[in-house]
């Protein structure tokens, strides 16, 4: 009874690296600073998620989809240190490791959803947790994601028995720039910055086509139409170019302000700031043009909620004249329509497998898109939820899709078609070189299935978040995780 | 106007002439005293189910399908949805399932006369969308949109075989959507629906020409009258307490209850079973979607089958996916439901439920010949319908989206 939820839902997201200028009040301050601008601060929300101490893991004997796109017959994983140290055949356990028997199992690397609303859009669904779209302007390129994000909904806990370890919450998709999105990872915590994925690049969530024209368009208001819609993104970009500008030129101003008083020899000579000798004065902060200025300049990547090829073409064109770089388009309903041109210009295509029709822009949605954009060279599928029913399953949306493809004549194997829900979520949240295969050195996020993961019968036994064993479905946590569920009757409350 | 006529074309395009088939060497999924069988004949002649056994010769002209072990079912239940009511949800010349009259909350006005079947179009492109996938019929079910009333009108089943009169015969049922998630449309409170739903009753039972506010104009006393004497009434409910009250509310007034959606239907599990209230479910539905829902799990409909309560799968507000309903099924196995059970509860089940077990949810002798053949496991999400017929005859098994997947397949190969 929650359909409906889905239509407003979808964003973007992003994590760390905010190119927001240093705070600099005085003109001490400004001095003090050797370079002047929108250098990149520390990070005024960090990650503070630390993996807990794990013994080392070995996981014997399992069918391994690394994720690389290799299938590994009876082989095992080697965990320690939080890190996957070794997949391969007959691997020696360390001393003291925990010895995992995975005959029968297999194994993948944990599952990564670049779209979910969990915690801006949490259960239960009351106006009071309805923080995923600011809704008052059409671009909202200052708000950020994590600052709705409610580490208590009940919905992450449900997501990590499905296998997913990591997760992009995105704004939705009212707007035309719904503002920044967060790469988390799926662990219990009490705030968000517990489970801020460390360094990962932060998201920006744009949207095409008919939500921002309605919800605006309904008020009277620009955006009612699709060209406003290009039209408010074009003012949006043309004004943090401007930005960009104001503090280039601070920049010189200051860099030549420095250096008349480096030079100075005369004692004579006016101090630092002293009148008649000020320092530049920086422009103003502009959050929104922070934003976008950090999008153009690669530190931010862009997703885009589009549905019709029309509409990605423009996008694409649009990123061309504002020199940024699209990391994927979600919902991509038509980008079967476009695969070659996507594969062509390094975009994903993040996709449901079958959902379809709710809205003029999804009524050209086939079964077979996954695949379709899969199929070129280099291109690059990727199995996303917008769901908080949909991310507990996105294995079974893999199955969906590959079955459907292979139907038609293709030949997806499910070591290739692992990658759309490990692989290339990874590469599209810039994650890539920590998650997301099965590779030594990279984070232990991986799931034991009890069988092959493709299958709607197919459940996560184990779950691992960094080599943690977040989750174990022989012995589940005796209380749910969620604050809010504890002491109410849920799930694991005697029938 | 192109895309119009291009999909006016497909869906006339469905069938092919009824004639007798022997389906051959299936594993043939009865639903039914038979159980499973391997390796047998389903003989179809006139639309109907002949004979179901093993050795069975085709008749002269009969076409004969060799299924090679491959799983033969009943067609399948797509659910309460509005498959042909609705082309585009969001769109509001295209979406026909709720009457929204926006009466300010004094004057409220129901329409329980209000008859979503009478907006069905057979030639919806959603039909052969979920045909094809092996689903053979769906309960039309009217909505409590905003300025519409909880009492939603009444709804039918149709078969998706794609002709005009499609309606199936007593499957006439009222909606009733209850709970908080309905509280704008009885005045602030849920305990404003109970105090709704008799003033409705005592108008239908002593009907007054008193100048009063009255919920109800005379055809919907005359409508809500059938329904107060054995008439079969869905409950959209979920909260525990609600369901109670429900039952509660349709033994006082005659009426034969269903309840849909059930969320906690597990905790009073033993009371639906001893009153015979069947439960429609949303299998995957697991997480407190609401204060009425905080009970939400995935064993839901295991819990209640081993209770010995009857059930049957549904999705809410999902008519474009309603092929998604397999994948329920599936999940609620992989939770402990038996096999043969959630396969009952895309079948019969939900033909018992609706009045129609006589003639549908089996393959059985006499059974309306509803049936697909599966390319492997008919509940495995990498499985599909191979092929799908409809009252005995085959279905071009084509779609709207089958014709864009190979147009444009072509021009990436």
């Amino acid at each position: 009874m929650h359909g409906i939820r889905y239509l407003l839902c979808c964003a973007l997201l992003t994590s760390a690296c905010t190119g927001a200028p240093a705070q600099q009040d005085t003109p001490q301050a400004k001095q003090a600073e050797a370079v002047a601008v929108p250098a990149a601060p520390a990070n005024p929300y960090p990650s503070t998620y630390q993996p807990a101490a794990a013994p080392a893991t070995l996981i014997r004997g399992a069918t391994v989809l690394t994720g690389t796109g290799a299938r590994l017959d009876n082989a095992d994983v080697l965990i320690s240190n939080n890190r996957i140290e070794a997949v391969g055949q007959n691997l020696n356990a360390p001393a003291g490791a925990r010895v995992i028997d995975a005959s029968g199992r297999w194994v993948t690397p944990g599952l990564i959803d670049v779209h979910s609303h969990l915690g801006v859009y949490a259960s239960p669904g009351v106006n009071a947790s309805s923080d995923g779209n600011e809704a008052t302007d059409p671009v909202t390129a200052n708000v950020w994601a994590e600052h709705g994000v409610w580490p208590q909904d009940p919905g992450f806990e449900t997501a990590l028995e499905g296998g997913i370890t990591s997760l992009q919450i995105l704004p939705g998709s009212a707007n035309l720039i719904g503002g920044r999105g967060v790469t988390l990872k799926n662990v219990p915590a009490t705030s968000y910055q517990a489970m801020k994925f460390p360094d990962a690049p932060q998201g920006l969530k744009m949207a095409c086509g008919e939500n921002p024209k309605r919800v605006y368009g309904g008020q009277a208001r620009a955006p009612s139409t699709r060209m406003g819609n290009v039209a408010g993104y074009r003012q949006a970009f043309a004004d943090a170019q401007d930005y960009r500008e104001q503090w280039r030129k601070y920049e010189r101003d200051f860099a030549e302000y420095q250096k008349k008083n480096a030079d100075k020899k005369d004692k004579n000579d006016k101090k630092d700031g002293e009148e008649g000798n000020e320092p530049p004065t920086p422009p103003k902060r502009d959050l929104k043009s922070e934003t976008l200025v950090a999008a153009m300049n690669g530190d931010i990547r862009v997703h885009i909620h589009c549905y019709r090829s029309d509409e990605m073409s423009i996008m694409l064109d649009l990123s061309k004249e504002f020199g940024f770089k699209i990391a994927a388009f979600h919902h991509a309903i038509e980008a079967y329509k476009i695969a070659d041109r996507l594969a062509a210009n390094g975009v994903c295509g993040a996709e449901w497998a079958d959902w379809w029709g709710s809205k003029m822009e999804m009524f050209d949605g086939i079964q077979e898109n996954l695949a379709l954009t899969d199929l070129p060279k280099n291109g690059c599928a990727i199995v996303h939820s917008d769901s908080d029913e949909g991310i507990q399953r996105l294995n079974q949306e893999a199955g969906k899709a590959m079955s459907r493809g292979n139907r038609a004549g293709l030949n997806i194997t499910p070591e290739h078609a692992i990658r759309w829900l490990t692989a290339n979520p990874a590469r599209a949240l810039g994650i890539d070189q920590q998650t997301g295969t099965l590779e030594p050195g990279k984070m232990a996020d991986v799931v034991i299935w009890n069988g092959t993961p493709f299958s709607v019968y197919a459940l996560a036994e184990q779950v691992f978040v960094d080599g943690v064993l977040e989750f174990d479905r022989e012995h589940p946590s005796p209380q749910p995780r969620s604050d809010f569920l504890l002491g109410q009757p849920g799930e694991g409350a005697q029938p | 106007m192109r895309a119009f006529v291009a999909i006016a074309l497909l869906a006339c395009a469905t069938v092919a002439n009824a004639q007798s088939v022997l389906i051959r060497g299936a594993t043939v999924h009865t639903v039914g005293d038979q159980g499973v069988l391997s390796n047998a004949d389903v003989l179809v002649r006139d639309g109907r189910v002949a004979a179901v056994g093993t050795g069975l010769s085709a008749p002269s002209g009969a076409t004969t399908v060799e299924a090679n072990g491959r799983a033969l079912t009943p067609g399948l239940f797509a659910g309460l949805s509005a498959i042909g009511i609705e082309e585009v949800s969001l769109e509001p010349t295209t979406a026909d399932a709720s009457v929204i009259l926006t009466a300010p909350a004094f004057e409220m006005q129901w329409r329980p006369e209000f008859d979503v079947t009478t907006a069905y179009n057979p030639r919806s492109v959603l039909v052969p969308v979920a045909r094809i996938e092996g689903l053979t019929w769906t309960m039309l079910t009217p909505g409590s949109g905003e300025g519409g009333a909880f009492l939603a009108g009444q709804g039918g089943a149709v078969s998706l075989d794609g002709r005009y009169d499609a309606v199936l015969g007593g499957t006439r049922t009222l909606f009733i959507n209850l709970g908080g998630n309905n509280n704008t449309l009885s005045a602030g409170s849920r305990s404003g629906q109970w105090m709704l739903l008799d003033q409705a009753i005592r108008e239908t039972r002593t009907p007054t020409t008193q100048d009063e506010h009255l919920l109800l104009h005379p055809l919907g006393r005359e409508a809500l009258a059938r329904y107060l004497n054995g008439g079969r009434v869905v409950f959209g409910v979920s909260r525990a307490a609600d369901i109670r009250r429900a039952i509660a509310f349709a033994k006082r007034n005659g009426m034969k209850p269903v309840i849909a959606g059930g969320a906690e239907a597990w905790v009073v599990a033993d009371e639906l079973a001893r009153e015979k209230v069947p439960v429609l479910l949303d299998a995957l539905e697991n997480l407190p979607y609401s204060f009425d829902e905080i009970g939400a799990r995935l064993d839901n409909a295991a819990l209640l089958n081993k209770a010995g309560v009857r059930i049957a799968f549904t999705q809410f507000g999902e008519s474009h996916n309603a092929r998604k309903i397999r994948q329920l099924a599936g999940n609620a196995v992989a939770h402990g439901l038996p096999k043969d059970a959630a396969l009952a509860a895309l079948t019969v089940q939900p033909a018992e439920i609706f009045g129609l077990a006589g003639e549908r949810g089996r393959i059985a002798r006499g059974q309306v010949a509803d049936l697909v053949l599966w390319s492997g496991d008919p509940l495995e999400v990498t499985s599909a319908a191979d092929q799908v017929w409809i009252g005995g005859r085959a279905l071009e098994m084509r779609s709207r989206q089958t014709e864009l997947r190979d147009r444009y397949l072509k021009r990436l190969q």
